[in-house]
């Protein structure tokens, strides 16, 4: 009982930035229609960027973190506004390819630029683990779990509280009436790219860390993402939530319990699963932003 | 010139190994023919029927280790393996195509990489049929004939280029001839209006399966060649870098059009290879993302439809 315990906890702390990455990605599809293979690099390039902050730069630990979000959320909006404006309009798949183009060409600039060696980050945090009754917890992942669900609340107030909010979810709801009610349709865009982009960079500044980061750590990310919008439901913002929580206890228990090598393939037998047997995602009643 | 041209390309084709002296260039030709035969089955997908498949290197990776493991373990003769891969990669597109041709758009695309993916990992995780990431070794070279009778080994490079040079020749006439046919139109009306196309009686699901079976045999069959070519299989046949260069290839040749994959193909074969020269993978690669980014803003359709419409104007206008 202790040992699934601390599997259920460990999986939640796993599970809060799955949330933010999973967040990050249905709001780009939801609002702006466009899978986004590219979410894993935006991963990548937070934890990188916490790395060239502290390494290079020599900043404060929470400074770096900061820096990281800040880094993916411009280079987010320029990706929007140079790639993805232009092509407004067109087909689903031409926007999926120049994703992709997007993914392969950033996860290869990363390895010219860091090289394919892992590399750790430092933190301030002490390594002794916190004992709470039977399960033990790491001061780090317990400020990486705190973290998320701030981002993730912020997120949430974000969407459902603010003027930027409304017109979001009016883009999300019709493009074309929401644009003839004077909503900046461009500007939601780039808003929404850069917003999505900078959650993936908040993900991987705070999972950095606790892992290694190295220029391919992307590619599982961006699986977990997808399967995490995939249990929500493409578009589902309470969906994404509950589906990264849910996905990182799944994969703690798979690992734990059925054979560590089979860990990543949870996720994709959530994709194939959910998309065959209920395509709209878990807890849809219906597709919306909210 | 429309009667003088496919005979001289015939020609040229048929005759590379007697001037082309340099072992490697005809290497290059092999690796460019096997990715001609997946360019030709994933255009059959992507091009005809509209369909995104991102994970057709589940089938390559199907043929290879099925043809790898028959000559391997039971010391099935390499054609048999070719057959049987054929047939398994087949089996596998009708159960995958089954069971995800329900979906469409974003939804189809994620169940084809989810596949592609789960594959992969059993391929990395089952130790005793595939020997895991270390792969397997020593796949014999492609032979021919009957045991006892006779036996022809394909261990020089122009032999295996003829191989691959049939191979991939069968797969561009089964792909002309399917196109042209009833289904093709069937294929075509799908891609353009799937309520308007089944209003008039065309089973899509039936249609989509179909092109789903082909297209997975034809990678099969490529997937053999390989393995018996290179004589290693290992799980990087699933690697998602093989089906983007698939993608690339029929998109930047011209989905939708026979010959588009093919010069595709050629194209992106023989380009790794000259910047391999001068620049490492990463730069390859870097420049591969660029690329598909300029032809999709500049060359959306291809190079081969590209080509055709400057052809008709200028004949429409003299």
């Amino acid at each position: 009982m202790e040992t699934f315990l601390q599997h259920v906890v460990n999986g939640l702390i796993l599970g809060g930035t799955y949330a933010l990455l999973g967040i990050g990605l249905t709001l780009i599809f939801g609002i702006m229609n466009v899978v986004n293979f590219a979410h894993g690099e935006f991963y990548t390039l937070g934890a990188y960027g916490a790395f060239l902050f502290l390494s290079l730069l020599d900043t404060n630990f929470f400074v770096a973190l900061l820096g990281a979000i800040a880094l993916g959320i411009l280079l987010g909006g320029a990706c929007e506004r140079l790639l993805l404006r232009p092509l407004l309009g067109e087909s689903i798949e031409t926007t999926m390819l120049v994703m992709i183009a997007v993914w392969i060409a950033m996860q290869n600039a990363e390895l010219l630029a860091w090289g394919g060696v892992a590399q750790s980050i430092d933190h301030p945090f002490p390594q002794a683990p916190l004992i709470l009754g039977p399960i033990s917890v790491a001061p780090l992942r317990l400020f990486v779990f705190g973290t998320a669900v701030l981002l993730i609340l912020g997120a949430h107030l974000l969407i459902h509280r603010t003027r930027l909010g409304k017109a979001m979810r009016a883009t999300f709801q019709d493009r074309e009436t929401a644009a003839l009610m004077g909503v900046d349709i461009h500007g939601i865009h780039t808003l929404t790219f850069a917003f999505g982009s900078g959650l993936a960079a908040a993900a991987g500044t705070l999972l950095g860390p606790i892992f290694v980061v190295y220029p391919s750590m992307g590619d599982l990310a961006a699986l977990k993402a997808f399967s995490v919008v995939i249990l929500g439901g493409l578009g589902n913002f309470a969906g994404a939530t509950l589906g990264g929580l849910l996905l990182g206890i799944a994969e703690e228990l798979g690992a734990g319990y059925v054979s560590s090598g089979y860990r990543d393939a949870v996720g994709f037998a959530i994709i194939i699963l959910v998309l065959l047997l209920r395509p709209s995602g878990l807890f849809a009643r219906a597709e919306r932003v909210g | 010139m429309k009667r003088i041209g496919p005979g001289l390309l015939a020609i040229v084709l048929l005759t590379v190994p007697l001037w082309v002296g340099n072992p490697y260039y005809v290497h290059v030709l092999i690796m460019a023919g096997i990715f001609a035969i997946l360019a030709l089955s994933l255009n059959l997908l992507l091009g005809y029927t509209g369909l995104l498949s991102l994970g057709h290197t589940a089938f390559f990776g199907i043929g290879a280790y099925t043809s790898a493991l028959l000559a391997l373990r039971l010391d099935w003769p390499p054609w048999v393996g070719f057959l049987a891969a054929v047939l398994v990669a087949g089996l596998a597109g009708y159960g995958i195509g089954k069971v995800s041709l329900r979906l469409r758009g974003a939804y189809f695309v994620l169940v084809t990489i989810s596949f592609a993916g789960v594959i992969y990992l059993v391929s990395v995780n089952w130790m005793e049929l595939t020997n895991g990431p270390l792969g397997l070794p020593d796949v014999p070279p492609f032979s021919l004939g009957l045991p006892g009778l006779f036996e022809l080994s394909i261990r020089t490079k122009p032999a295996a280029y003829y191989l691959v040079l049939a191979v991939a020749g069968a797969a561009y006439f089964l792909c002309h001839r399917l196109v042209r046919s009833r289904i093709g139109r069937g294929f075509i009306a799908l891609r353009e209006n799937e309520a308007l196309a089944e209003s008039v009686g065309i089973n899509g699901t039936r249609y989509l399966v179909l092109a789903a079976v082909v297209s997975a045999a034809m990678a099969g069959a490529a997937g053999s060649l390989y393995a018996h070519y290179t004589r290693f299989v290992s799980p990087e046949v699933f690697l998602f870098t093989y089906t983007v260069t698939m993608v690339i290839m029929v998109v930047a040749g011209g989905k939708g059009t026979l010959v588009g994959p093919v010069l595709g193909a050629f194209l992106f074969t023989a380009l790794p290879e000259a910047l391999r020269a001068v620049t490492s993978w990463q730069w390859q690669m870097l420049l591969y993302g660029v690329f598909l980014i300029l032809t999709v803003f500049f060359l959306p359709k291809g190079v081969i439809p590209t080509i055709e419409t400057w052809l008709r104007e200028r004949r429409a206008s003299p």
